[in-house]
């Protein structure tokens, strides 16, 4: 059984006329690990608020159409029943700290404190949540005094100890250098593993490419293409979403436009796919 | 309008040295983007330039002022300072009134005041939510306001912390337009950024920051290949230029054109 699905979604903020979402349907299976995509104002940052509920109880606004959660309809369910279930890590992680808290392990903790989680119970989840993101050596550090992409995953661990059957990430390294980026990425990708089924919004195509197993494009509020990443980032078409493509991807296609790319191979959408292909197109063709 | 830092070191209060025996100098005009890993001093040293920091020891020079002569107030005259978060500096009720802020706050007058505000939400296509309160847009578009709001101060020199991030390819060409216009306006632009691919395209001096200090200051030309230099401070090359290390190609490339070129060139067994 699907874990999220989302049948014919449409959502209104409040005093708005332009739907943020509109007739947007799909299903996330347990342990899939899906990215969304798309330009500024597609509606990603409002499809994560509506997985994980925010939409409408947080936002209001009008909603019309269903998301379910582990089968639960989620406009009918109270917050506090589904944060338990559904996650949220939004882009700032400053956002989210609580700020009462003056360690790592308080913070993790603070979500559960709140649940009323038992003592024991929730030291086991801490330690696992700080082991799961990298953070243990961080347990007792100020939340504040931590980098961008320590606070990150300080974040991330906040969310896990409420093991969530769903997380879902808002553009969660936009503000993290290239090693914070993948130190997050290996996280996540530890955590998919595990069978934690995960939701993505973002704008950096490289690492969607390199980690998600299925791409939804939203533009407009309107889902308009979903799959494989390769099927979809090598579409001519993208720029028509407001979206460039990736820099290898570009490269591959006008080079087999002048035949220095082998018009039956893919176009690439990771680095060494790109190197491949570029190399033994070197390597048997006439043109070098 | 120059901008000269001389052999600033900075401590927090808590007695981490952020930044140690800092000194650069960015000429009237000029456009400089400043690259290096989280925590490396980027956003610290930015602060030095309009006085919400002050250098430990060194000094900050802004045309012919000193930053430790001038309040912050003063300072906000010359350099306009965008924040990496929007939120941190929003809080009119609606955008126009945002973007008016700044130039009434600094003595314009109303008519003067007017003008900058119509140029810049011109400028960051804000005129048809001039009326709407920056929290009821998205985040991507208060960053918008944000940059609009710097702009109306018309500040002789910009400071952008992270300007492209959570934006879209619209966003960057729309930002890559307005740094000409400002190259050709003779603005002064220091721009901090993890986007190798935005700093590649629109800046041809970078300069990389590694643990409080100025690892590298060159071209961006030559920069942007020096994989060994980069990786010390966690940057990336952008991707066209992995792609052309990884082929082994002789040229520092980063535009698909360039790369094809060389490709052609020097892609022969």
């Amino acid at each position: 059984m699907a874990l999220v699905r989302v049948t014919d979604l449409t959502y209104r903020y409040p005093q708005t006329a332009v739907p943020a979402l509109q007739n947007v349907t799909f299903s996330v299976e347990p342990g899939e690990f899906v990215a969304v995509i798309g330009a500024n104002d597609a509606g990603k940052s409002t499809l994560c608020y509506a997985l994980t509920g925010y939409v409408p109880h947080f936002f209001h606004g009008q909603m019309d159409g269903s998301v379910q959660l582990a089968g639960l309809e989620t406009r009918e369910r109270p917050l506090p029943e589904l944060v338990t279930l559904a996650g949220l890590v939004f882009q700032n992680p400053t956002t989210q700290m609580s700020g009462v808290r003056d360690t790592v392990r308080g913070e993790v903790g603070f979500g559960l404190e709140n649940l009323g989680v038992p003592r024991a119970e929730m030291h086991t989840r801490i330690v696992e949540a700080l082991a799961m993101t990298g953070t243990t050596e961080l347990a007792e550090r100020h939340p504040r005094e931590l980098s961008g992409g320590q606070q990150q995953r300080v974040a991330l661990a906040a969310m896990l100890a409420m093991r969530p059957q769903l997380l879902v990430l808002d553009e969660p390294t936009a503000q993290l250098d290239p090693v914070g980026s993948r130190e997050l990425f290996a996280a996540l990708q530890r955590l998919s593993r595990t069978g934690l089924t995960l939701v993505l919004a973002t704008h950096k195509l490289e690492w969607a490419a390199a980690y998600a197993d299925r791409l939804l494009l939203l533009h407009e509020g309107r889902l308009v293409q979903q799959g494989p990443p390769q099927a979809l980032l090598t579409q001519p078409q993208l720029a028509d979403w407001g979206i460039a493509p990736l820099p290898f991807t570009e490269a591959a296609r006008q080079a087999r436009d002048e035949g220095l790319w082998d018009a039956e191979r893919p176009l690439p959408i990771t680095l060494a796919d790109a190197i491949v292909g570029f190399l033994e197109m070197r390597d048997t063709s006439k043109h070098f | 309008m120059e901008i000269v830092i001389d052999q600033i070191e900075y401590r927090y209060p808590n007695g981490v040295t952020a930044l140690a025996d800092v000194s650069l100098r960015v000429a009237a005009g000029e456009q400089v983007a400043i690259v290096g890993q989280n925590g490396s001093g980027k956003t610290t040293l930015a602060k030095q330039l309009n006085g919400l920091l002050r250098p430990s020891s060194g000094q900050v020079q802004i045309g012919d002022w000193r930053t430790d002569g001038h309040s912050v107030a003063q300072l906000a005259r010359r350099v306009g300072y965008l924040f990496q978060h929007p939120d941190e500096q929003l809080f009119q009720r609606t955008v126009a009134a945002e973007l008016a802020f700044g130039p009434r706050n600094l003595g314009f007058d109303a008519q003067r005041t007017a003008a900058l505000v119509t140029e810049a939400l011109h400028s960051l296509a804000l005129t048809a939510v001039a009326q709407e309160n920056p929290y009821d847009l998205s985040l991507a578009w208060r960053k918008r306001v944000a940059l609009a709001a710097v702009l109306a101060m018309d500040t002789p020199i910009l400071v952008l912390d992270e300007p492209t991030t959570g934006q879209d390819a619209r966003f960057q060409a729309l930002l890559a337009g307005l740094l000409l216009r400002w190259r050709q306006a003779g603005k002064t632009v220091i721009a901090i950024s993890h986007d190798m691919e935005f700093v590649a395209a629109n800046f041809t001096r970078l300069v990389v920051m590694h643990a409080g200090r100025v690892l590298r200051d060159g071209l961006t030309a030559e920069v942007v290949g020096e994989t060994a230099v980069l990786q010390q401070t966690q940057v990336e090359p952008p991707a066209i230029t992995r792609l052309a290390q990884g082929l082994n190609l002789p040229q520092t490339v980063w535009t698909v054109p360039d790369f094809l070129a060389a490709w052609r060139g020097n892609g022969r067994k």
